[in-house]
């Protein structure tokens, strides 16, 4: 079991924190603890979620990721410029034009070449994670700026706007996803090999190493399913919006570190869950959705977050201490 | 002013628990001013511990350290340096990115209007030193553009300029050419002159004559005894040194089988020293059921040796492996587990743990794959697939699923063993298997080693404890420096003739 006792704190210290915040906001706000608020909030957060996931396994690795707001971006960017425009390839004189299934595809493959790129950077040049998902950050921006010439492409008609906006069996499309990407991500980090591995060189890569596990391959899939669901974000982003913005996703990879930090995850690595994000996404979904339904201001909202952060992360250096 | 042959510094009945190893037990020692004393024992006998503890940078579980007959308690090396005392340690401890001179005087820069570093008046006194130890780089230098030797000179410039009256020197020439060895001397006699007590830490018995005044010899902790230079003869210090008495496993020695696993040529450039090797065209082969344990001083090169053979060097190593007459060439350790190899490491918590995981997920990392089912670790068969190599180790663990931190020692040791055998290996490699583990869990891992060969596994051990090297080795391999110096059998070895063939002879380095 990779949960110990203090991962079993961790993870009630958030539930205990999500606890209090529903009841306080319950009878702060009649509004707040109905049915359609809690789906609303579900909805929120999906994007955010999506690319905690995916954060979670680069930190639990003992890595980070500062580009996937602006992988999201370029994702969702592409996917609509191709449903939108096509591509012309200008030698053979031909036009593509892309179907809504053929630019989500090209999406979400856009988003997985930037992460392989983060991955090989760390692994075979040696970076730290933190300089080659900053040089990513701002190489991705600027493909963005390029692809786009610095306008929003709008107007992508409803079946790909069905990602964003569209509701199945009474629970939104978004929610949908991401429910299924919690479950997919919660299996292979708690069930398989690769999972076990993750935790293993997050918690002593050296060892792990000289055990045999194939240290780089696991780093460079990490960094790749990162900037996967980076992509998948961005395609969600651009389709609640009909919209895909070259600004899309500015400081989102902040509150991903936050939300992976509040659920209990440990930034040097090896310690912390998928499930722990989970919370810490909603931890700051509930957060955002209540102040704003008792109409405090939205950049008290950002202090309240800020302090929320620290906290979350005093409480367990103080767990850690205990021992 | 103090006078030749004054006393400066008593340690009275020093005693230093670590956990489960008593390191230091009642030892006393005297040091008097304008004398060296040099200090002798095997790795581990507790000469490094004792120095620590006289520089402050430790303080001492029991006993009591006088300096001119007054009692003190260091409570830092600041505070130890107060005193006069300072020490060159084994690991450099100079800030690469300062120059030379700023290195030589960090933390009593000589100010200006007492607030700025008057840089000139730094640079000055510290070409001075320089000059005194014959080191030609310039005091604006970054230390790390210096060599090793270089640096360990920038080392000794640094402790001499702090207006030393006790100087404490761990292995200070371990790393440095003949040249400046003799540098090096001539500074310790002017050194002496000055009324400088000394303590020489050392494995060349070799320099003895050309410095020492008096000799301690240490092992397990104790003090064994002193005399002056001159009234002991080299064997006598050698015999001094060694000596302990250890049961020997009985045990059947083994025929001459095929080897397993045979190396030659085994060759590991050293990373900075160009023309320099760690390991130097070693050969060794390991048969079914026999255990080769290899023995040598920090430094020979020993953990270096078992990283080529486990494909950890793959850029900087040379020489050929065959594994069951098989030639093998490992670029990693993948390989080399995939070819039936298996490597303890010798800083279990370092390189051998995942701290953060339980008994069970430890033990389970190397032969995960034997745990899945449909693509997914069933951990029915995890738990079962470990406890029948946790069981037949007798771990004691409250469970599988207790977090590894919390075992001791011996207890985690035995995880490690059990994760190797776990993937059926061919060839065992140990690295001080039983470093920092208590009596009993040692005797539990020699009777595990015993076990294990019976079993037909090929066991290579690594030791720097003569003898335990003796007690659980079949033949015994001595390096020093690098090189393989001689090789004995079981029946043969003494613990003298293997630290005569562990011991460095003075050759020279190449500049």
């Amino acid at each position: 079991m990779l949960e110990n006792k203090r991962e079993h704190l961790a993870k009630f210290q958030s539930l205990i924190a999500l606890a209090v915040m529903l009841i306080a906001m319950s009878l702060l706000s009649d509004s707040f603890f109905t049915p359609e608020n809690g789906l609303n909030i579900l909805r929120q957060i999906s994007v955010n979620l999506s690319l905690s996931i995916g954060m979670t396994l680069i930190i639990l690795t003992g890595g980070i990721d500062l580009s996937v707001g602006a992988i999201l971006a370029l994702s969702g960017a592409v996917a609509a410029g191709l449903l939108k425009n096509g591509i012309v390839i200008e030698p053979l004189g031909v036009k593509l034009q892309f179907t809504v299934i053929g630019s989500i595809v090209s999406g979400l493959l856009v988003g997985s070449a930037a992460g392989l790129f983060n991955g090989i950077a760390v692994t075979r040049f040696k970076l730290p994670p933190f300089v080659a998902t900053l040089g990513m950050f701002s190489i991705a921006r600027g493909l963005t700026m390029l692809w786009t010439g610095g306008f929003p492409v709008t107007g992508l008609g409803s079946s790909f706007g069905y990602i964003g906006t569209g509701v199945l069996l009474g629970i939104p499309v978004p929610v949908w996803i991401t429910g299924g990407l919690v479950g997919v991500f919660v299996a292979l980090t708690r069930k398989t090999r690769f999972g076990r591995h993750v935790y293993a060189v997050g918690g002593n890569e050296r060892a792990s190493l000289l055990t045999g596990l194939p240290v780089d391959r696991i780093k460079i899939a990490v960094y790749t399913l990162g900037g996967l669901l980076a992509g998948m974000a961005g395609l969600i982003v651009t389709a609640r919006l009909d919209s895909a913005q070259p600004n899309a996703g500015l400081g989102y990879e902040l509150d991903s570190i936050a939300a992976v930090v509040i659920g209990g995850t440990s930034l040097s690595g090896g310690r912390g869950s998928v499930m722990g994000t989970v919370l810490g996404c909603l931890i700051i979904g509930v957060l955002n959705n209540g102040l704003f339904l008792l109409n405090v201001s939205p950049f008290w909202q950002q202090v309240v977050k800020g302090f929320v952060i620290l906290a979350a992360v005093a409480v367990d250096r103080m767990s850690q201490r205990d021992r | 002013m103090t006078v030749s042959g004054d006393l400066v510094l008593e340690a009275k009945k020093i005693s230093k628990l670590f956990p489960g190893v008593k390191a230091l037990d009642g030892v006393d020692l005297t040091l008097r001013s304008g004398r060296l004393t040099a200090l002798l024992g095997e790795n581990g006998a507790g000469k490094s511990t004792l120095m620590k503890i006289l520089a402050g940078v430790q303080p001492p579980d029991e006993g009591e350290l006088l300096v001119d007959r007054k009692p003190v308690q260091f409570t830092g090396p600041r505070h130890a340096h107060d005193h006069g005392i300072a020490m060159i340690h084994q690991e450099l401890s100079l800030v690469p990115d300062l120059s030379v001179a700023e290195n030589i005087f960090l933390g009593r820069e000589p100010l200006r209007f007492e607030t700025l570093i008057d840089y000139s008046e730094l640079n000055r006194q510290a070409s001075q030193w320089l000059k005194r130890l014959e080191l030609d780089v310039s005091p604006t230098t970054p230390v790390r553009r210096l060599r090793v030797g270089q640096q360990q000179l920038v080392e000794i410039a640094r402790a001499l300029a702090g207006n030393v009256r006790i100087l404490i020197m761990d292995e200070p020439t371990s790393a440095i050419t003949d040249r400046e060895t003799e540098v090096l001397f001539r500074c310790i006699a002017d050194l002496k002159k000055q009324g400088v007590a000394i303590v020489y830490i050392t494995h060349r018995l070799e320099e003895l004559e050309q410095i020492a005044d008096d000799i301690v010899v240490m092992r397990d902790g104790c003090l064994i005894g002193t005399a002056e230079f001159g009234e002991l003869s080299h064997d006598e210090m050698v015999r001094m040194m060694v000596g302990r008495e250890v049961k020997v496993l009985s045990k059947e020695s083994s025929t001459n089988k095929h080897p397993v696993l045979s190396a030659g040529n085994i060759s590991l450039k050293h990373p900075t020293r160009p023309g320099d090797f760690l390991v130097n065209e070693v050969d060794l082969h390991v048969c079914k059921g026999e255990v080769l344990g290899i023995f040598g001083l920090m430094g020979a090169g020993r953990t270096e040796l078992l990283e080529c053979l486990f494909g950890l060097h793959p850029k900087t190593s040379s020489g050929n492996v065959s594994i069951h007459d098989e030639c093998v060439r490992l670029k990693c350790p993948a390989d080399a587990i995939a070819h039936g190899l298996a490597l303890v490491p010798e800083d279990r918590k370092h390189d051998g743990l995942v701290l953060s995981m339980s008994v069970a997920e430890n033990a389970s990392l190397a032969s995960l794959k034997q745990a899945e089912r449909f693509g997914f670790i069933d951990r029915a068969k995890e738990r079962e697939h470990t406890r029948r190599f946790v069981e037949r180790f007798r771990v004691k663990t409250p469970s599988l699923r207790e977090k590894i931190v919390n075992l001791s020692g011996g207890n985690q040791q035995k995880v490690i063993l059990a994760k190797w055998l776990a993937t059926g290996p061919a060839v065992l490699m140990l690295d001080e298997p039983t470093r920092g583990i208590d009596i009993h869990a040692k005797n539990e891992i020699y009777t595990l080693i015993d076990e294990l060969t019976t079993d037909g596994l090929a066991v290579i051990m690594v030791s720097s404890e003569l003898p335990e090297v003796m007690a659980v080795s079949d033949r015994i391999l001595v390096m020093c420096e690098g090189r393989a110096t001689q090789e004995f059998d079981r029946a043969e070895a003494t613990e003298e003739a293997i630290l005569q063939a562990a011991l460095p002879k003075r050759t020279s380095i190449p500049c």
